[in-house]
């Protein structure tokens, strides 16, 4: 069994989901739990199409449902996790009816995704952005996280827990250390002290042991006055932030912006210097790491055209230009020292990366095969190798901060097409047959109550801003949602609309929760 | 893969013939009504796909309403089963019945086949083209149009008609053999044509009507006084016990009951009907399955692969549930034994597909039959509802809690849903092509599960087997060729139909049995074993009808056509006209057969106008055979030279012989 999230991965993930699809072909089912019935939502056996941030209020539901109903695996419970009756109390109050009038979905289909999930052989519970996007993101994904630790669907091949990525190397990023409090590898900068003295000896300089500011800080930090020199590297934050206007003003504030990029992106004209970089997929070699952890060889095809230079030499130079010669290291030996100092890489030699066609950390030497699943050691009889509990979280359930009103009366909601990407920085460049520009995406029966026809130009206002864009009617939708994308920001930007009230834990803003009205440019003649 | 419709949107009546078979949409997903509850969930998925077998009774529905498959009605289809419409359209345009462009609403597809040109067909067609156009030409808002077909299984009364018709009402009929008056009376004048044949009719029928078994038609012949313009339907016979002359042979099988009225069970059940069945309860699967052993019970669609090995197979297949499909989709051109057997016998059809659901622990038949056999899926249609009622069908058969029913799956026009895995692929919802194998049905068949697939002649064999028991069975025929075989003679002969023989007789016996060569013609050559089949020359008559008889000459006896050509045949045109008929047949899955059977017309037809070079078209010929025979996934492709190579190295054709 597979349930999707807040996640369209028919269009956000086509890769993954093609492999969705094999499982599907052999029998597996499929849920998809998302406020639009979308391409996605087409492929399952069930949709539920809940009210945009009542996921907790769901997650909770089914917690109760699978307990009440005695599907809860008790053994693995008291075995390996923590915090059971807490959380057990917490959900208690979740009944069906409950969880049916605060999501909108009817309780007989809360009541067959929790026993569907609680008696499946195995599961895989995968969300992205409709979960993390949202300003209580890491309660979302920690009610997630309650759901398999309920019914034990961790640590055994076939189960688990998948977010999935938005890019190829997303993953990759994260795990060579471009997160603000973790060395590469996952080794934690502050509590680490080892980590830190392997890192200081490799380099010869001292590791400050700090977390430094994640995306969210940094702009509040610019805010403060506290952070006026910005190097930007493959990002377009100029278009990507919540609240779009008020990043751009930060941004111009800037004393000193570096943009390296592959194309000259709207933040890559506010900087004072541009580093054209080369494209890492067939310009570079190097390494990408996937959703399921894989790492891959990349290979140089082609050279970069004009000025545009591998990252590594940029970086290089930038090195030698500050003082330290790094010389011209290779990308493996970049990735050599790499293995030297994170042990979940160690096994990971250029040779067996090819030869193995790609291997999943953690590989701690060169005869591990690397790990198909994560977590199996919470399946161990033996109390030591079973190692540390997983903790069972009580999370409460909060609505979206940017509540509906007679004002602004209908949910607007993001997302991605198939054939556009973020902000279409890498895919503006290309036709698709299937791109139409940006549409505001209303039920055909929102689209009578507004008196809107579709092709037909709106203003669309929040409580923050205003944007026009024309009418498209999406049978996927359900009267008071709306949707809209992020790919156009150059013709429309949506994110002029969003709220950027963020996640305290992780930084993330509410992309997918805002109040919107519909107005009229032009009144229609009777 | 994916679920893109256009914007087409079914009308009401196309809606309403899809939910006849699919049932009441039961949310806003499926077509239905949008509503509160639909917008918060849906059911779909496995439950929703897992029906697409109903793809093709669907289709049907839709092509009986209104006379094609619109994109609106495909939209709704597919928006119902969750089936990508891009794949309905390729299983909808695979089939030759369903049309996905409009058309009237009234098609008559007139064989020009190799049987019906023997009688007259390709001066029919000329006519046609000439007085009302060309095949297929026809306004769309026109009330008709013909087509050309391939043999429509009437090869006794060529030439044949089969009448599609589209409107509530109006079923699809047979009819031969025609006139190009009544064809054009149709075509031109078309009225609700009277499908019942007044008792008069049928009686003045039965006086002049050739003392064979074979189906006869209620067609206006020329020397009647027509009562309408126009055709009019092939029906039954009536009873008539006289009628049943037997070829002077013991008869094991039970076409006996054929004289009977096929419609009525207690007519059956008095004849006997049933026993078998009976018996069959009180024996159980492995005694049935060692009575068919003993028996040798061989396959009669052509592979002749022992019954009782199959049977035995899927009964002892470990994987739940099992299949039993019965392979009515008789479409080799020179065959008809089949529709005889269903339209004149329908419930020992019915009753011996029921014993070979218990005896391979299948609970679900299904009996595939040729989207043309209007008549022949009529009379089991009351029979199966018949049978349910009396408790032979259902859930608990003759009382004894066995459970097995039967469910009729129409094809649409595919000769190659005639091979077994093709036709598992069909009844999927799918188009027919060929499985590759292994795996066997036997052991993944339809949905994957164990199946037994057997053809009507050689279930009805069943019957005789349980009554009397294997070993007398076996003692007719030879020692590897027991019982009695069906053979469907047509073409030149005096009495052209279906004859049960034993096992042995000569070819040049069977011959003098149907009367003979039309007005004592000189007989030019038999093609023995359909258009997969071989020719034989007149001195090769003395053939011994048995498997390993003309396995010894070089032929096979195929699915039993014996199909007879006097020396004014044009041997070349039937030659090509087989040539054309694999073209056009090829599923086009695999490239050997796909391009071979292009190539393969394509040499003979230079050859047919004088090729310069005829040794190197031959040569050709022959390295096509080879590719087709060596790489082909299936029977078609690998047999779809041998009836063209055995005229040019039997029959002497384009060498000087034959013409």
């Amino acid at each position: 069994m597979i349930v999707l999230w807040g996640s369209n991965a028919r269009e956000a993930h086509p890769i993954f989901f093609h492999h969705v699809l094999k499982a599907i072909r052999s029998g597996a089912k499929l849920y998809v739990v998302d406020p639009r019935r979308t391409s996605s939502a087409e492929w399952a056996d069930r949709w539920l199409g809940l009210d945009v941030g009542t996921d907790i209020a769901l997650s909770n539901t089914v917690a109760r449902e699978i307990i009440h109903a005695g599907l809860a695996n008790r053994t693995f419970i008291e075995n390996a996790t923590s915090g059971y009756a807490e959380y057990a109390a917490s959900v208690e109050p979740w009944t069906l009816d409950r969880g049916a009038a605060v999501t909108g979905v009817p309780a007989d289909a809360i009541r067959a995704l929790a026993h569907d999930y609680a008696r499946a052989d195995r599961a895989q519970m995968c969300w992205t952005l409709g979960i993390t996007e949202h300003h209580n993101a890491v309660d979302n994904v920690l009610c997630l996280i309650n759901l398999a630790l309920l019914c034990g669907h961790v640590g055994r091949w076939g189960c688990g827990l998948t977010p999935l990525r938005g890019q190829n190397n997303v993953q990759g990023g994260g795990d060579m250390g471009a997160i603000p409090n973790k060395l590469p590898g996952f080794q934690d900068i502050e509590e680490d002290a080892g980590a830190r003295a392997r890192f200081e000896a490799a380099w010869g300089v001292p590791i400050i042991p700090e977390y430094g500011w994640h995306l969210t800080q940094m702009f509040a930090a610019m805010e403060r006055g506290e952070l006026n020199t910005l190097y930007v590297i493959g990002e377009n934050p100029a278009q990507s932030e919540a609240d779009g206007r008020h990043a751009r003003h930060l941004l111009e504030g800037l004393d000193f912006l570096v943009v390296q990029d592959i194309f000259r992106t709207k933040t890559a004209e506010m900087a004072d210097v541009v580093f054209p970089a080369s494209a890492a997929w067939c310009e570079s070699e190097g390494t990408v790491t996937n959703s399921e952890r894989r790492v891959q060889r990349v290979r140089k095809a082609l050279d970069a055209p004009g000025g545009a230079r591998d990252d590594l030499d940029i970086l290089s130079d930038l090195a030698l230009r500050l003082g330290h010669d790094w010389g011209r290291p290779t990308a493996e030996q970049v990735w050599d020292e790499l293995r030297s100092l994170s042990p979940m890489h160690a096994g990971m030699s250029y040779a067996r990366l090819e030869a193995l066609g790609g291997i999943a950390w953690p590989c701690y030497d060169e005869s591990d095969p690397g790990a198909t699943f994560l977590h199996g050691r919470l399946w161990e009889t033996d109390e030591t190798t079973r190692g540390p509990r997983a903790p069972l979280s009580a999370v409460g359930d909060e609505g979206p901060r940017d509540l509906l009103s007679n004002e602004y009366p209908l949910r607007l909601t993001t997302g991605r097409r198939l054939d556009s990407f973020n902000t279409g920085v890498q895919t503006g460049a290309f036709a698709s047959p299937m791109r139409n520009g940006e549409t505001l995406d209303l039920s055909p029966e929102d689209g009578a109550r507004f008196n809107v026809a579709a092709g037909e130009t709106v203003r669309i206002v929040s409580r923050r801003g205003c944007i026009e864009a024309p009418v498209r009617y999406d049978a996927g939708l359900r009267p008071g949602l709306a949707f809209m994308t992020m790919h156009f920001p150059d013709d429309v930007d949506v994110n002029d609309l969003t709220i950027d009230a963020t996640d305290p834990k992780s930084g993330t803003a509410e992309f997918k929760a805002t109040a919107i009205r519909i107005e009229r440019l032009v009144e229609r003649s009777q | 893969m994916d679920l893109h419709f256009t914007d087409a949107i079914a009308d009401e009546g196309e809606r309403a013939a899809i939910d006849g078979i699919l049932g009441p949409p039961d949310s806003g997903w499926g077509g239905g009504k949008r509503d509160a509850q639909s917008s918060r969930q849906s059911v779909g998925g496995q439950a929703a796909r897992g029906r697409r077998h109903l793809l093709l009774p669907a289709l049907h529905a839709v092509q009986a309403h209104a006379g094609w498959i619109s994109p609106g009605a495909l939209n709704y289809l597919c928006a119902r089963l969750t089936v990508p419409p891009a794949e309905a359209y390729g299983v909808a345009s695979f089939y030759a019945l369903f049309s996905t462009t409009p058309q009237p609403p009234t098609v008559v597809h007139l064989c020009d086949d190799i049987a019906c040109k023997t009688r007259g067909a390709d001066a029919l067609c000329a006519r046609l083209e000439a007085e009302f156009g060309p095949a297929g030409s026809s306004r769309t808002d026109a009330p008709t149009t013909w087509k050309r077909s391939p043999c429509l299984g009437l090869c006794d009364k060529a030439p044949a008609a089969f009448v599609q018709r589209a409107g509530p009402g109006r079923e699809d009929f047979s009819a031969a053999p025609v006139s190009a008056e009544q064809v054009l009376a149709t075509l031109r004048a078309p009225v609700e044509l009277d499908l019942e044949t007044s008792a008069s009719d049928a009686a003045a029928e039965r006086d002049r009507r050739p003392a064979e078994m074979d189906v006869v038609d209620e067609a206006h012949r020329p020397d009647q006084p027509a009562r309408q313009p126009g055709i009019s339907a092939a029906r039954p016979a009536a009873p008539n016990a006289s009628s049943t002359r037997s070829p002077s042979h013991p008869l094991t099988l039970s076409l006996h009951h054929c004289g009977a009225e096929p419609a009525s069970l207690d007519e059956y059940r008095a004849r006997g009907g049933y026993q078998a069945l009976r018996a069959a309860l009180e024996m159980g699967a492995p005694a049935i399955i060692r009575e068919l052993a003993d028996a040798k019970l061989t396959g009669r669609g052509g592979a002749a692969f022992p019954t009782s090995v199959k049977w035995k197979a899927v009964a002892e297949a470990p994987a739940r549930p099992h299949y039993v499909v019965c392979n009515a989709d008789e479409s080799e051109p020179g065959t008809f034994k089949d529709r005889v057997l269903m339209e004149r016998d329908p419930f020992a059809v019915i009753e011996s597909f029921t014993i070979a659901g218990i005896a391979c622990g299948a609970e679900q038949g299904y009996l595939y039959i040729r989207g043309e056999y209007p008549e022949a899926t009529r009379q089991l249609d009351q029979a199966i509802a018949q049978a349910r009622m009396r408790g032979l069908l259902g859930s608990d058969i003759m009382g004894r809690g066995v459970e097995f029913d039967i469910e009729i799956r129409r094809g649409g026009g595919a000769y190659i849903c005639g091979e077994e895995t093709a036709l598992l692929e069909s009844i999927e919802g799918k188009r027919g092509e060929p499985r590759n194998k292994p795996p066997f049905p036997a052991q993944e068949g339809l949905f994957g599960k164990p199946t037994a697939v057997n053809n009507v002649e050689t279930l009805v064999n069943v019957l005789p087997i349980l009554a009397r028991g294997g070993p007398e069975y076996a003692a007719t025929g030879t020692a590897q060729s027991t019982g009695t075989r069906l053979f469907c003679v047509s073409g030149c002969v005096e009495q052209p139909g279906v004859y049960e023989v034993p096992y042995g007789l000569s070819l040049r016996e069977l011959l003098r049995l149907a009367g003979g060569v039309t007005a004592s013609n000189a007989l030019q050559a038999v093609l023995l074993g359909g258009a997969a089949g071989a020719f034989v020359r007149p001195d090769e008559l003395d053939i011994p009808l048995t498997l390993e008889g003309a396995r010894a000459a070089g032929a096979t006896l195929g699915s039993g056509v014996v199909m007879v050509f006097d020396d004014t045949v044009d041997i070349q045109a039937v030659v090509v006209r087989i040539a054309a008929f694999f073209r056009d047949e090829s599923c086009g899955q695999c490239v050997p057969c796909r391009v071979g059977t292009v190539r393969q017309e394509e040499a003979l037809r230079r050859l047919v106008a004088g090729s310069a070079h005829p040794e190197q078209e031959i040569a050709l010929l022959g390295e096509l055979d080879q590719v087709m025979r060596d790489a082909s996934i299936c029977g078609l492709g690998q047999t779809a030279s041998t009836a063209i190579l055995s005229a040019i190295h039997r029959l002497g054709l384009f060498q000087g012989g034959a013409r």
